[in-house]
């Protein structure tokens, strides 16, 4: 009887840490969420190349489509309740339009005459699935492309991100001395600062667009507290017996910090990016509802919108201008984060029940 | 009243794992009498350590026990619930764990922690009763009374040890199981730890079960052992009939790879490979792939296995008994 | 008359270790006080001691892992076919030195990189050095994984070590340490966390291995029987000084030094029937072996190759 099953490399390896990952109910459902969205991300451009839609009337940012409607000409009392109205919000009614409002348009008209306008935004129908905006933009299509947007800036800040942490933790622990003091210090400095304001500023002082923001967010996130973690963990990684063993065969220190100390750090740098991409996409909304941010469309472009236009006070009558896009932000950003925690599992044997 | 002190039948136990079912220990038989020194003798991944942890009814959490009874002085532990358990453990069977010198809680003085699981188990017992007994005890390990009043990370290692084993003679049990002890240890602190153990079990009368796979240890310490390989006995007999005349091939592939300082520089032999996934059902003889001399009943795992009779009191697995 | 490969004088290496983060005094933990010895090419030399005693300090000094706090180390160079001291060593002597000595550590599943294959382990001194061509670093891997019992090779090189056992990554271990044919290895402890059925084919793979290599070992254990499985010579420590120095038969049969003979007498022997009498050691003895020189310094030629220490030692009654 040979060894116990001797599993091949990567493959093997792969598959132990996917069935160990599925054990997670957490990382499962955060798997779903994320794979949900990436599928909108992908979806739009695929509807549009092969002509299911229509650019001219879908295109999230300068389509355009509206239904006509007639709508009778009426005058709102003064005083309420009437035969025809309880209150002062039943007039006008949906297919009413009152005859002050035009008049204060300068358009003239005379109670009972049918008024012809656009609906816009128009609430959900069999062309436009979640409706459309106050510009009669598909609110759909503009879902999936804030998810584009959330993906590309979640994705490229962290990589960015957890490139640069890893790359000063590993050096502060391996290095140690002065460079390592100088990097802790300013991780502490980093970690003081308050992000968002800090995002203000520098909006104020650059016209931020995905791109840029992708790199500050990186940026950010690398320079602060996570280099503290790795660096500890490449400590750990530093005094095992095989980095000796390289050390006394002659290595250079640049061959043990690449290729010994790096790649036993990775994992856990792996975790962090999870991590960090869901403080991306939630900065992202947050700066784009104060306007702070130049970009065409993303989910919080959507809210943004609908607060400049006043759509968000009026409760649910217009929901579909908020609850979507507030609801990806809120379910991509906890899907990613539900993603790292079942990483977390697999990556952390301390944490498995078995 | 039993004739025995601890009488383990048939016990089986295998724990559930992501991977399957791990089968730690197989059909598992030995008896102990009062005052006598039981040896359990294996390498790693045999089953031992489950073994005691079994004995205790201190398995993990995913282990399930398929078969078998446990009596300790003629009452079955296994199916009691966790409080009478609780008045059993330490009472009348406890344990001096591996490492067990790291199992000290470092912000409370040894002397406390030892008379909290005095308390646990006589509630009525007086201070002074409880210092007075822990003196005795200390006294008997070789131990200065005033250790009693330090924190664990002011005693060396082989002083951590010492305590442990008076703390698992506090409650008066009758049976003591020793796990590696004194790995860890200098030599010269293992032989005066070990002549204290003696020392204490031959005053106190107790019967202790000693688990290692030191072979050198065993012989020194127990009157009767058994051998274990992947989860079960394969020889069992009195100490010194199983080092004269062992009949299984695993007993000799032991024997025959420890060196010794003592005699002539003898020639000794080693195994290949390692032992077996315990997740796979095994059939046949579990050792066969690494026995140097297999039959072809071994081979081909065709043999019928179970435990014959070889000398006086003295077992061995079907199997290696024939091919001697 | 064989030649040097290692000549030891008086290694001292000193920790300093503060009270506390606000107190200024520095306690100096003396882990290694002052030893001294030579080891011939192609032998092995035992350093036997409990834990504490200093002999992982002393491999790792000689290794130049934590650089010692004085002392001579003479290495010999294949080179220049001379003994040349580590201190004045040159960039092109480190070279050399660093191809002829290597070390094997005592734990298996934390000496070899998770992440690396087989291959890449075993191949990365060659790397390192420069050695051959890229396929004949390749063949050389093939063989030297032969040579230590992993065949067939091929089964290996792109394996990883979690999916291989305890014995089979000490065998990585020594294929790594051996495939630039180093005159001098330092082993420590390579086969103390291994299952005792497996640990004397390691042990006889090694012995083989410095004959036909022609490599001299420093073995470092805490077990005495193993030390005179593997072992021509043993040096005895004891608190980081060398307390007896013998050839193995002759330290077994006639050990003069009081903490010798108590080690010695407390090793449990495998055999039931065996009465083992502890040495009882008594201050008598120890003056005895006080007295036998003036010079506390070196230690104490008995004649036959028997050397012991005569300075005074605490903490043994």
């Amino acid at each position: 009887m040979e060894n116990q099953e001797l599993e091949n490399g990567l493959k093997a390896k792969f598959k132990k840490n996917w069935r160990l990952f599925k054990q997670s109910k957490l990382g499962m459902t955060g798997l779903t969420i994320v794979i949900f969205f990436g599928f909108l991300a992908i979806l739009q451009p695929l509807l549009f190349l092969t002509n299911i839609w229509d650019e001219g009337t879908y295109h999230p940012v300068v389509g355009y489509d509206s239904e006509q409607i007639s709508r009778t000409v009426v005058e709102c009392p003064d005083e309420y309740p009437t035969e025809k109205y309880n209150t002062k919000e039943d007039c006008p009614r949906v297919d009413e339009v009152n005859i002050r409002y035009l008049k204060a348009f300068g358009i003239d008209a005379e109670v009972g005459d049918s008024y012809f306008s656009n609906v816009q935004p128009a609430p959900p129908s069999s062309r436009h699935l979640l409706g459309t905006d106050s510009l009669g933009r598909d609110i759909f299509s503009q879902l999936m492309e804030g998810s584009q947007v959330a993906f590309l800036l979640g994705l490229i800040s962290a990589i960015i991100g957890v490139g640069i942490s890893t790359l000063l933790g590993t050096a502060a622990a391996f290095y140690g001395g002065k460079l390592d003091t100088y990097l802790m210090r300013q991780s502490d400095l980093v970690l003081m600062l308050p992000s968002l304001p800090f995002l203000f500023i520098i909006s104020a002082f650059a016209e931020l667009k995905v791109w840029h923001l992708a790199v500050v967010l990186g940026t950010l996130g690398g320079l602060g507290g996570s280099v503290i973690t790795i660096k500890s963990q490449a400590l750990q990684v530093k005094v095992k017996p095989f980095v000796d063993s390289a050390r006394i065969t002659g290595g250079s220190k640049r061959r043990i910090m690449f290729s010994h100390i790096l790649p036993n750090v990775a994992p856990l740098a792996l975790l962090y990016m999870v991590f960090s991409v869901t403080g991306a996409i939630a900065s992202e909304s947050v700066l784009s509802f104060l306007g702070l941010l130049n970009i065409d469309m993303s989910w919080g472009i959507m809210i943004y919108l609908s607060q400049t236009e006043g759509f968000i006070f009026t409760g649910l009558k217009y929901w579909w201008l908020i609850i979507p896009a507030g609801l990806a932000v809120t379910l991509l950003a906890g899907g990613f984060y539900l993603v790292g925690r079942g990483l977390d599992d697999v990556f952390n044997p301390r944490l498995r029940r078995r | 009243m039993s004739e025995y002190a601890l009488e383990v039948k048939n016990l089986s136990m295998h724990y559930d794992t992501l991977d399957g079912n791990v089968d730690a220990v197989k059909n598992i038989s030995f008896n102990v009498k009062s005052g006598e020194s039981f040896g359990l003798v294996g390498e790693s991944g045999c089953g031992k350590t489950s073994v005691a942890m079994t004995l205790l009814q201190l398995q993990p959490e995913n282990s399930v026990i398929t078969d078998g009874s446990i009596k300790v002085d003629g009452k079955e532990l296994i199916g009691l619930s966790e409080n009478e358990l609780r008045k059993i453990r330490w009472d009348s069977i406890s344990i001096v764990f591996q490492g067990a010198m790291n199992a000290w809680n470092p912000v409370i003085k040894i002397g406390e922690q030892i008379r909290e699981a005095m308390r646990e188990h006589n509630p009525e017992s007086s201070k002074k009763d409880n210092i007075e007994k822990i003196n005795e005890l200390f006294r008997m390990v070789g131990l200065d009374e005033s250790i009693s009043e330090r924190f664990p990370h002011e005693l060396s290692g082989g002083m951590k040890q010492r305590a442990v084993i008076a703390l698992a003679l506090s409650c008066d049990p009758k049976i003591i199981i020793a796990d590696e002890p004194t790995t860890a240890l200098d030599v010269v602190i293992q032989d005066q730890i070990l002549n204290e153990i003696k020392k204490v079990q031959e005053l106190l009368g107790l019967s202790l079960i000693y688990i290692s796979h030191d072979i050198a240890v065993i012989a020194e310490m127990t009157d009767k052992i058994a051998v274990m390989y992947a989860g079960s006995i394969v020889e069992i007999g009195p100490t010194k009939s199983v080092f004269e005349s062992p009949k299984h091939s695993y007993t000799r592939a032991l024997l025959d790879s420890t060196p010794s300082i003592h005699g002539e520089k003898k020639k000794l032999s080693s195994l290949d490979g390692e032992p077996p996934s315990l997740i796979n059902e095994i059939n046949g003889c579990s050792f066969s792939p690494r026995c140097p001399s297999p039959t072809s009943g071994c081979r081909d795992q065709t043999v019928e296995m179970g435990l014959v009779q070889v000398g006086e009191d003295h077992f061995a697995d079907k199997c290696c008994s024939e091919c001697v | 008359m064989a030649d040097n490969i290692l000549e030891v004088q008086n290694l001292t290496k000193h920790f300093e270790v503060s009270n506390s983060v606000f107190s200024r005094n520095k306690k100096i933990v003396k882990a290694v006080d002052g030893i001294s010895f030579d080891i011939k090419a192609g032998e092995t030399l035992g350093l036997v001691g409990q834990s504490g005693c200093g002999k992982t300090t002393t491999a790792r000094s000689l290794c130049l892992l934590d650089p010692k706090t004085s002392g001579i180390v003479n290495f010999y160079n294949p080179t220049t076919k001379s003994m040349e001291s580590i201190d004045s060593i040159s960039e092109d002597g480190m070279r050399i030195f660093r191809r002829n000595m290597q070390m094997i550590f005592q734990d298996p599943y934390e000496s070899l990189n998770p992440r690396w294959t087989i291959k890449d382990i075993i191949k990365e001194p060659l790397d390192i050095h420069n050695i051959g061509s890229f396929s004949e670093r390749e063949e050389a891997v093939v063989e030297i994984l032969r040579t230590v019992g992993l065949t067939p090779p091929e089964n290996y090189l792109a394996r990883y070590p979690h999916e291989i056992s305890g014995g089979q990554r000490q065998r990585v271990s020594i294929a790594r340490a051996l495939v630039m044919k180093p005159k001098f290895v330092v082993c420590d402890e390579p086969t103390s966390m291994l299952d005792v059925s497996i640990r004397i084919s390691i042990m006889d793979l090694m012995i083989n291995l410095a004959k036909n290599l022609d490599v001299s070992y420093l073995y470092i254990t805490h077990d005495l029987a193993v030390a005179r499985y593997m072992c021509d010579r043993i040096a005895v420590m004891y608190n980081g000084k060398i307390v007896e120095l013998a050839n193995t038969e002759e330290l077994l049969k006639n050990p003069i030094h009081p903490y010798t003979k108590r080690l010695i007498s407390s090793i449990p022997v495998p055999d039931p029937t065996y009465k083992r009498e502890v040495y009882e050691l008594t201050q008598n003895d120890l003056d005895n072996v006080y007295n036998l020189s003036d010079n506390k310094e070196d230690l104490f030629d008995t004649g036959n190759n028997h050397y012991v220490a005569t300075h005074k030692i605490e903490g043994l009654l």
